[in-house]
């Protein structure tokens, strides 16, 4: 079985778990992990790594000014606006 | 024992595009809140990142001026963390293909030529800006996703000077190539500072203090100052320093540890799916290098040897792009370009600040100045009367040659006329004339003082003092 930190990794996503919850998405990830483990067994020496499925580079677009959104329209989806800004809980360095 | 710093610094730079990195959103500094922005910097779902080209040139521009290789391939990758000026909760930068790596920065510090590494330039996106008020946060848009290059040196800085020298000298190569204004009040350029201290003679480097977010040149140098002498008060009491990030405050001219636990970061940097990798055709680097400018140091070194210039003038001209070239133009077909230079650097300067104009708004031309210089040089006009005419050609843009004979300011070199003139003044002051025959030089001063008043400034001053000593003294 391979282990993993579920409290940590919980922790990077921001969400909380129950008790219960850890063990059961612990057990799970676990098999994720084994089973992504498998492509160990294989031999890639002199193979690059692939980032991309699609052969395709150098995808790029001019330097060009398009229309932005409204203040307004920015905003809409927002659960709370204040002054134009998007609210959001008071951050403290 | 005697203890020794090392700094390494990270320079994060706007670049000056039209658009943003990944949408058409204008790259543009102030506007309303939330008003240059689109679902893509707005990092809404199902939204795909589309490279801007000129922000890849003027990267791989960057590489270029600070001496980088350029990898073959590069590509993007998502740095993740949580923070509401984040929109994605990612970042777009490049981790382990930048495009540019391993280059170097020369420059003049302490009256010495150094060299420091740089580890590489990456391009990357800017986040939102985000404003505080009582209770809440509120995060403004435009900013992010504008262009980023995040330009890393190699711990090789061993001052405070130093590293204020080599911010200056970056800055000015970047506004040379055109790269970004690195207009400071604006944003434009800000640094992380790391920062270790070791007894002299250690190889290893000491624990690093990493201060994030500095955005004057003035709060770096205060916060290394303070930084530095703090870690040695430290290590001098026989304590020991931890690595941790530290933040400057500069009402109180402090640093203060950030909590080193809780900022313990694991940002999971993956590829970037979004983005396809960047392999460039050896056509379009050419393309490029067609762009690479003159540097200022082989410029300073080039006026100091063409043009005679001493240091201090030259460092002044070359730190400011424009009246360096502003200064070339007039100096081209001059036989006194230090006279030139001096013109520009006093008068000119000064003018401008006063009437706050840059030297795009000047209607003194280059060739003004070249003309000012040689009304002098050929004994036209006294450098007295030439302050008088640079002011007035500062004002209406008229030739040099026209105000002199439109106020009848040439000099006067007539003999007869400074015979009168002379004449006149040993009459009206005998007591003068007396003290400077006992040997008094300073009552000859005097006398000169006034023929030229007399001359109202025009009469030629060498000539002056010549004619009144044989009249005084052979009578």
């Amino acid at each position: 079985m391979q282990e993993i930190n579920v409290q940590y990794v919980a922790e990077l996503a921001r969400i909380r778990l129950t008790e219960e919850e850890e063990t059961r998405f612990g057990g799970q990830l676990s098999q994720i992990l084994e089973y992504v483990d498998k492509l160990n067994q294989l031999d890639v020496e002199g193979i690059d790594p692939m980032t991309h499925a699609v052969p395709l580079v150098n995808v790029t677009r001019k330097d060009e000014v398009q229309p932005s959104l409204s203040n307004e329209l920015a905003l809409k989806n927002a659960p709370a606006s204040l002054n134009g800004l998007f609210k959001v809980p008071k951050i403290v360095e | 024992m005697e203890y020794e710093i090392v700094i390494g610094l990270e320079t994060h730079v706007q670049l000056k595009t039209r658009s943003k990195m990944w949408c058409g959103c204008v790259n543009q500094f102030g506007g309303e809140p939330n008003t240059h922005v689109c679902p893509v910097c707005l990092g809404f779902p199902g939204v795909l990142p589309v490279a801007n080209e000129e922000a890849l040139r003027l990267t791989v521009l960057t590489g270029m001026l600070l001496n980088c290789g350029l990898p073959k391939r590069a590509k993007f990758d998502r740095k993740n963390y949580f923070y509401p000026d984040a929109s994605k909760n990612y970042q777009i930068t490049q981790y382990d293909l930048p495009s540019t790596l391993k280059g170097c920065v020369e420059f003049e510090s302490e009256n010495k030529t150094c060299r420091v590494g740089i580890t590489r330039a990456h391009l990357e996106e800017d986040v939102g800006k985000s404003s505080h008020f009582d209770r809440v946060s509120g995060v403004d848009f435009n900013r992010a996703g504008v262009p980023l290059l995040e330009i890393v040196s190699e711990p090789e800085i061993t001052s405070v000077q130093m590293a204020s020298d080599y911010l200056n000298e970056l800055k000015t190569i970047l506004i040379y190539g055109g790269i970004s204004d690195c207009d400071m009040e604006k944003g434009m350029v800000r640094c992380d500072l790391n920062l270790s201290t070791r007894p002299v003679g250690q190889k290893e480097l000491g624990k690093k203090v990493e201060i994030k977010n500095m955005n004057s040149f003035s709060g770096a140098r205060k916060a290394l100052t303070y930084e530095m002498n703090r870690q040695i008060k430290v290590l001098r009491n026989g304590g020991a320093l931890i690595q941790e990030t530290r933040r400057w405050d500069d009402a109180e001219g402090m640093t203060h540890s950030m909590r080193s636990k809780e900022m313990a970061h694991d940002y999971r940097y993956l590829p970037e799916p979004d983005l396809m990798p960047f392999e460039p055709e050896t056509a379009w680097y050419d393309s490029i290098r067609e762009s690479v400018v003159e540097l200022p140091l082989a410029r300073k070194r080039r006026y100091m040897k063409d043009y005679g210039l001493p240091p201090k003038d030259t460092e002044t001209l070359v730190s400011n792009p424009s009246l360096a070239g502003y200064f070339e133009k007039a100096a081209e077909h001059s036989k006194k370009p230090k006279a030139v230079a001096n013109l520009i650097l006093n008068n000119l300067r000064a003018c401008m600040s006063e009437s706050n104009h840059s030297v795009d708004d000047l209607k003194i031309q280059p060739t003004h100045i070249h003309e000012l210089v040689q009304l002098v040089d050929s004994g036209k006009i006294n450098s007295r009367i030439a302050q008088e005419v640079f002011n007035a050609v500062y004002e209406s843009g008229k030739s040099p040659q026209g105000i002199v004979e439109e106020k009848g300011l040439a000099q006067v070199s007539d003999s007869s006329t400074i015979d009168a003139f002379c004449d006149e003044v040993i009459k009206a002051n005998p007591k003068s004339v007396e003290d400077f025959q006992a040997g008094k030089q300073n009552a000859l001063n005097f006398l000169k003082g006034q023929v030229m008043r007399l001359s109202k400034g025009k009469a030629n001053p060498a000539l002056v003092g010549q004619v009144l000593e044989k009249r005084i003294l052979n009578p």
